[in-house]
């Protein structure tokens, strides 16, 4: 109702749309990269570059989801994530609420669809939510009538984090196809692999895999990945190299001996970046584990673009809240 | 009370048959199996042409979850579900609330079964008190009340010990022992079968070996104790193996596998619906492999018989995230449907081995009534329509649950009648 095409700022016009890019998101959705095609990929890319330049500017808001609510539902412990997403939020005018697990009725014995249900009777446009539960945005999708934003489900997928690592490394690399992606750490037990391999391999790129033989998922090279437990195999002449926290409570499930080990075997260090390609990036999803699964020395390095990721989260969370409101009014028309 | 089936194509491997017989029941017996027998006064059933009458079916794994859990199945609404897909009786597992590990609970269980006058029931008693792996239940008693079979079902028989005393001493009483084969530190928190789509939906794993490494031990401690071993719900190739093996060698080991084992596979969880929790059940399903090793342990004799592993859970139980939702589903209704279309009709055996497998083997291999339509025995009798095309719903389910992932299949083959003790007991309406 409030988001028309002449009520966009002239910014968010696409300047270079790049060819092949979706003209909307089909689904109403974003439950995972999975579903997603390469141009609505390409779209919500480019769509993200012009809300970045909305970053950049000394009054940092635009009008275009007034009036429009969102509610940020986190059953799981996150910082950055829902920060990111606050901020995106409020850049774009909305109204915002958050809501974390000590504060919600899940404590109380609530179930899942109860909880959404109670929320949904107060209409909300659009739900955010991270769940320990894969799956949990897919049931939900399936009962609401608000757009569901996937936020982080279990060990299924982070959409928005893969989106905006390959605009980040679209930045550095100007394309995603035909690069090389080693991504090393917890590979069995993270969302972030998941989306990041889906979201990569439809656009063309080579990822690599590379942890512990005990933290390998089942089937990881039917998901489109080349497996290797040799980090130096994974990082030789890499484009990108994408590191994985490695949690604590991994070193007591018999996966990891300990940590001192597990840095000697597969910690990024400098001499073992030295084995990528020159232009080699270096990036982590956070928060990342010094002297674990990253040496100082790269997490510092110039070609470490860690903190480059957070800021582009922001513009790729815009990017996402954006389209998806967009598609709601054609929807309606 | 006299009845009369006329007409019918009668398969009864126990006694040789198969061919047009008909069959006269007299005050819950069965006296004669002949053709062409007169009315003499008798109430009719016209089988139709093209159906088949068999001697009643059994499941030996069925969750009728009273007392406790009765908002789940009741013992009334279990044997009601039971008669409707064709089973005249059934095996009653004891993980209710309290466990069944002591004469009061069988005995309840058995009074409620006889009120409801359905199908017949035979309690299974647990193996451990509160099936909790320390001290064993008195199975003796158990075993004079009723039950006709031990397990822990639900949980593994906690240790290589308890199973060694277990198989010692049920083979005492000539019971077998029935496990629910599962290495737990394997399973973990696991949900879903290790492989691909456990990856790729984000789900733990629960790898087959975690099954199949306890069917190794209870074959060995089979062999050891001269026990008698009943592998439930068996659904891991590996496992197949084991009990192959132990079969060859002369080991007291038998095994079920249930429909949902031998018709789906993991891949269900991806596609038309996403964590499905109607596809959540424990063991869960497997890859193609799996299921491929099952039709062909079923096709070869490996495997002894199909049970149901009917678990019925509360709508709101299973609308849950998919990792909370309780295992397992219902199946006594949609079994034999499905028996017919993927195993009958797809080629794969023969309506000789499908009575084998639901009613001959079962009642052989628990050592319970039934099995055979012999002059003298009670009058538990199945007729069968094997071309009736029968479209699955849950909302039609008589169990009190409707925790199905075969809602909407649409199969051929269905179940025309259920008689129990020479009464019609279910006639299908179709």
């Amino acid at each position: 109702m409030t988001t028309r095409a002449a009520d966009l700022p002239e910014t968010v016009e696409r300047a270079h749309p790049t060819p092949g890019a979706a003209a909307r998101l089909r689904s109403r959705h974003l439950l995972g990269i999975t579903g997603l095609e390469a141009d609505e990929i390409i779209l919500i890319l480019d769509t993200a570059e012009a809300m970045k330049e909305i970053g950049g500017r000394a009054i940092k808001k635009v009008p275009t989801l007034r009036g429009r609510t969102v509610v940020n539902l986190f059953f799981e412990p996150s910082t950055r994530t829902r920060t990111s997403f606050e901020i995106a939020e409020k850049r774009l005018s909305a109204d915002t609420l958050s809501i974390a697990t000590a504060t919600s009725s899940v404590t109380k014995g609530e179930t899942l669809v109860d909880t959404v249900r109670n929320l949904e009777a107060m209409s909300p446009d659009m739900i955010v939510m991270r769940h320990a539960s894969s799956g949990a945005p897919e049931l939900l999708s399936r009962i609401c009538r608000s757009t569901i934003i996937n936020a982080g489900d279990g060990m299924h997928e982070h959409p928005t984090q893969a989106l905006l690592d390959a605009f980040t490394i679209r930045e550095h690399k100007r394309r995603l196809s035909g690069l090389k992606v080693a991504i090393v750490g917890d590979l069995l037990h993270s969302r972030v692999l998941r989306s990041n391999l889906r979201l990569l391999t439809t656009m063309g790129a080579e990822v690599w895999a590379c942890g512990p033989a005990t933290l390998m998922p089942a089937g990881i090279g039917r998901l489109g990945a080349t497996a290797t437990t040799s980090v130096d195999e994974a990082v030789e002449g890499a484009d990108v190299v994408m590191l994985l926290r490695i949690q604590n409570e991994r070193m007591h499930g018999h996966f990891i001996p300990s940590v001192r080990e597990y840095f000697a075997l597969f910690g990024m260090t400098p001499e073992r970046v030295r084995r990528a390609k020159a232009d080699v990036i270096v990036m982590h999803p956070g928060p990342m584990n010094r002297g674990v699964e990253i040496d100082s020395a790269v997490a510092d390095a110039p070609y470490s673009v860690i903190l480059e990721q957070v800021s582009n989260g922001v513009a790729v969370r815009m990017a996402v809240l954006y389209l998806l409101a967009g598609r709601d009014e054609g929807e309606s028309e | 009370m006299r009845l009369l089936l006329k007409n019918g194509r009668v398969i009864d491997p126990a006694n040789g048959r198969d061919g047009a017989f008909d069959v006269l029941i007299e005050d819950g017996q069965i006296t004669r199996v002949e053709p062409n027998l007169p009315a003499e006064g008798a109430e009719i059933f016209e089988v139709a042409k093209g159906w088949i009458v068999t001697p009643g079916l059994i499941d030996l794994h069925v969750h009728l979850r009273e007392p406790g859990q009765e908002h789940k199945e009741t013992v009334a609404t279990g044997v009601a579900s039971a008669v409707a897909g064709g089973f005249t009786a059934v095996a009653c597992m004891p993980n209710t609330d309290p466990i069944n590990d002591h004469a009061g609970i069988t005995q309840f269980i058995l009074k409620k079964a006889a009120e409801a006058q359905l199908a017949h029931v035979y309690p299974i008693g647990a193996v451990s008190l509160g099936s909790k792996g320390d001290q064993l239940a008195e199975l003796g008693e158990q075993k004079a009340a009723g039950c006709v079979a031990f397990t822990d079902d639900g949980r593994p028989v906690a240790t290589a010990l308890l199973m060694r005393r277990a198989l010692e001493y049920a083979g005492m009483l000539g019971v077998p022992i029935v496990n629910h084969c599962e290495d737990p530190s394997l399973k973990g928190d696991g949900v879903a079968h290790e492989g691909y789509y456990a990856s790729a939906l984000g789900l733990r794993g629960i790898p087959g070996v975690s099954e199949s490494l306890m069917v190794e031990r209870d074959v060995s401690l089979a062999e050891l104790t001269n026990g008698h071993v009943h592998v439930a719900h068996m659904s891991a190739r590996q496992s197949l193996r084991a009990v192959r093996a132990g079969k060859d060698r002369g080991v007291r080991v038998t095994c079920e596998v249930a429909p949902h084992h031998f018709t789906l596979t993991d891949a269900a969880l991806e596609a038309p619906v996403k964590y499905d929790t109607n596809l959540k059940m424990n063991p869960p399903l497997r890859e193609e492999a799996d299921r491929d090793a099952m039709l062909a342990g079923i096709a070869d004799g490996t495997v002894d018989l199909i049970a149901t592993d009917h678990a019925p859970h509360h709508a709101d139980e299973k609308m849950l995230e998919f990792d909370r939702a309780p295992f397992g589903i219902v199946g006594l209704e949609t079994a034999v449907s499905i028996v017919f279309d993927k195993l009958v009709h797809a080629g794969r055996i023969t309506l000789k081995r499908m009575v084998e497998l639901l009613s001959v083997n079962p009642a052989r291999v628990f050592g319970i009534p039934g099995g055979a339509l012999t002059p003298g025995s009670a009058a538990d009798l199945t007729v069968l329509a094997p071309d009736v095309r029968t479209t699955i719903r849950a909302s039609a389910l008589k169990s009190k649950s409707k925790n199905t992932p075969f809602d909407g299949w649409e199969l051929r083959g269905s179940v025309a009648a259920t008689i129990v003790g020479g009464r019609i007991v279910y006639r299908n309406a179709q």
